[in-house]
């Protein structure tokens, strides 16, 4: 089965740049990025630029409405995902474990759906 | 075997009924493990239940019910597969299913035991609890969907939509039907006992409903707990927690004597059920032979001090509180300090367990059992006031009526003693304390 895991933290929580909590946290998503291409579970993964880049699209009455800003205004943000793929929902929660960003923010593991 | 002539519909319905009750679980497993999709699994019985209405009327009630349920079921499932669009990739599950016709006579007995695959599945940590514990009651313990919402206090038809939400999600979400092994293993089982013991704790200290004790509930609970002992033998927190659950089940007949709630101190010993003490004792003394404790083996042992002693006074209050020390080193928590500091007081440090229960106070203040304990503390202490204080919170939160009459028996007590000895600080005596 196909995973995507999401991953959500609010804007300024967690380790800022220039300090040593952000190379621990770098060097975490590394060694996660390791641990996928080993065990050969990742299909993609990325990090996103932030909400501010946003734009969102709604059509309505034919017409393309474009707002400036993402589709909610949530104090916890996506900021990024990766796709696995994994037998049963304990794996994947497992390798949804190891983003560093569970540890400030939250991971949301959803099953990618399947049309038969 | 067929049944020489044909039943009335009332006993068609009590064999379906009393089968369902004794191996809905064994049946689902059973078909869960062929087709792979409990949802599904859940579908074909629903099948087999309705063919059987129609046809044990017309040729009798076969000898093996659950038999003839999952042969008809196990039918049903390869038609499902055959109309379905994904037909070539079912085939691994089409030819189990075609094999299991050839092999299994509907008289079989001998239907492979996959239940405890189906708990692990029923209590995985990725569903709510309430809804683990509503899956398990259902499927395993066999109950129907309006028990299981009558146990919420909740309508039939949104019990039916969590369930059916429950059973999507497993097959959608792709939870394993599968024996976790490995570090998941213990995860999984921790979350397996969880959902058993809140099953027990809900019948046994009710907190919806009339009845102080849903013995329903409490026998659910034993029954999920045997289940797992059986099935997972070599795990002695199994063994702890049914050692548990026997243990203080035991004492129910005595906690509630007409409807007015008796604290363990004033209870009735001779009401104890001996037979659910010898078990547990025997249960428990098995568990702790493997040599790794855990939490609800030591609880399960602090419950064996209780049922072993002929009186309040007579037990071994100093043990008790060093298992509670050993359990707040393994698992702390604001309760198990609370229970600590009761140990402690029987001890005969009523001090220290104020001490220790000062600290908590913040944290469980909305906890009846807190202001409880520590307003028999201090009415152990003579200090009346302060207890009646402290009753008076307990009283504010309480919700069952049992509780409610002993708390304000208490309070009148205390109130009783001051009018007869206004300025005496002595310790009251009650003829009702052991």
């Amino acid at each position: 089965m196909k995973y995507l895991a999401l991953i959500y933290a609010a804007a300024g929580t967690g380790p800022q740049p220039d300090t040593p909590e952000f190379g621990a946290m770098m060097a975490g998503y590394q060694a996660a990025g390791k641990t996928y291409a080993e065990d050969g579970v990742l299909l993609a993964g990325q990090a996103l630029q932030s909400v501010e880049t946003a734009t969102s699209i709604r059509i309505r009455n034919g017409k393309a409405e474009l707002t400036d800003g993402p589709f909610a205004e949530t104090k916890e943000q996506l900021g990024g995902f990766y796709m696995f793929e994994c037998e049963t929902l304990d794996d994947a929660i497992k390798y949804a474990k190891m983003i560093p960003t569970a540890k400030h923010g939250t991971v949301e593991v959803r099953p990618i759906m399947t049309f038969d | 075997m067929i049944a020489a002539s044909a039943p009335d519909p009332g006993a068609v319905h009590a064999a379906i009924e009393y089968t369902l009750r004794q191996d809905r679980g064994r049946l689902i497993a059973a078909l869960t493990a062929v087709i792979g999709d409990f949802e599904m699994a859940e579908g074909c019985l629903q099948d087999a239940i309705i063919a059987a209405l129609k046809d044990w009327p017309k040729n009798g009630i076969p000898t093996s019910r659950r038999g003839w349920l999952l042969q008809v079921a196990r039918r049903r499932a390869l038609d499902r597969f055959r109309r379905a669009k994904g037909f070539a990739e079912k085939s691994a599950q089409i030819a189990v299913l075609k094999q299991a016709e050839v092999d299994a006579p509907a008289d079989t007995h001998d239907i492979p035991d996959h239940r405890l695959r189906l708990i692990f599945t029923c209590c995985h940590p990725s569903l709510d609890q309430k809804t683990c514990v509503a899956l398990t009651l259902r499927t395993l313990g066999g109950l129907t969907t309006e028990e299981v919402a009558r146990a919420f206090l909740d309508k039939p038809a949104t019990m039916g939509q969590r369930l059916a939400r429950a059973r999507a999600k497993i097959g959608k979400a792709g939870i394993g039907f599968d024996i976790p092994d490995g570090a998941a293993l213990n995860a999984r089982m921790d979350s397996v006992l969880a959902v058993i013991y809140l099953i027990f704790n809900e019948g046994y200290a009710a907190t919806k409903g009339d009845s102080p004790i849903r013995i329903d509930l409490c026998n659910e609970a034993i029954f999920l707990a045997r289940l797992m002992a059986d099935l997972s033998p070599e795990t002695p927190e199994v063994g702890g927690l049914l050692a548990l659950i026997l243990l203080t089940h035991s004492r129910s007949a005595a906690r509630y004597v007409e409807g007015g709630y008796i604290p363990l101190g004033q209870q009735d010993r001779s009401l104890w059920d001996q037979n659910r003490i010898t078990e547990g004792q025997t249960v428990l003394e098995r568990a702790l032979r493997c040599g790794q404790v855990g939490p609800y083996q030591i609880q399960a042992s602090i419950a064996a001090l209780h049922c072993e002693a002929k009186s309040s006074d007579a037990t071994d209050w100093r043990q008790i509180a060093a298992l509670y020390r050993l359990l707040a080193q393994i698992e702390p928590s604001a309760i198990v300090t609370l229970n600590l500091a009761v140990a402690v007081s029987y001890g005969g440090d009523p001090q220290r367990a104020l001490d220790l229960l000062t600290p908590l106070a913040d944290q469980l203040a909305d906890y009846q059992p807190f202001h409880a304990a520590k307003a028999d503390v201090l009415r152990r202490m003579g200090l009346g006031q302060k207890a009646v204080t402290a009753y008076q919170r307990a009283l504010a939160i309480t919700q069952t009526q049992g509780e409610v009459s002993f708390l304000e028996g208490r309070i009148a007590e205390i109130l009783d003693q001051q009018k007869k000895r206004p300025s005496s600080k002595a310790r009251p005596k009650s003829n009702r304390e052991v």
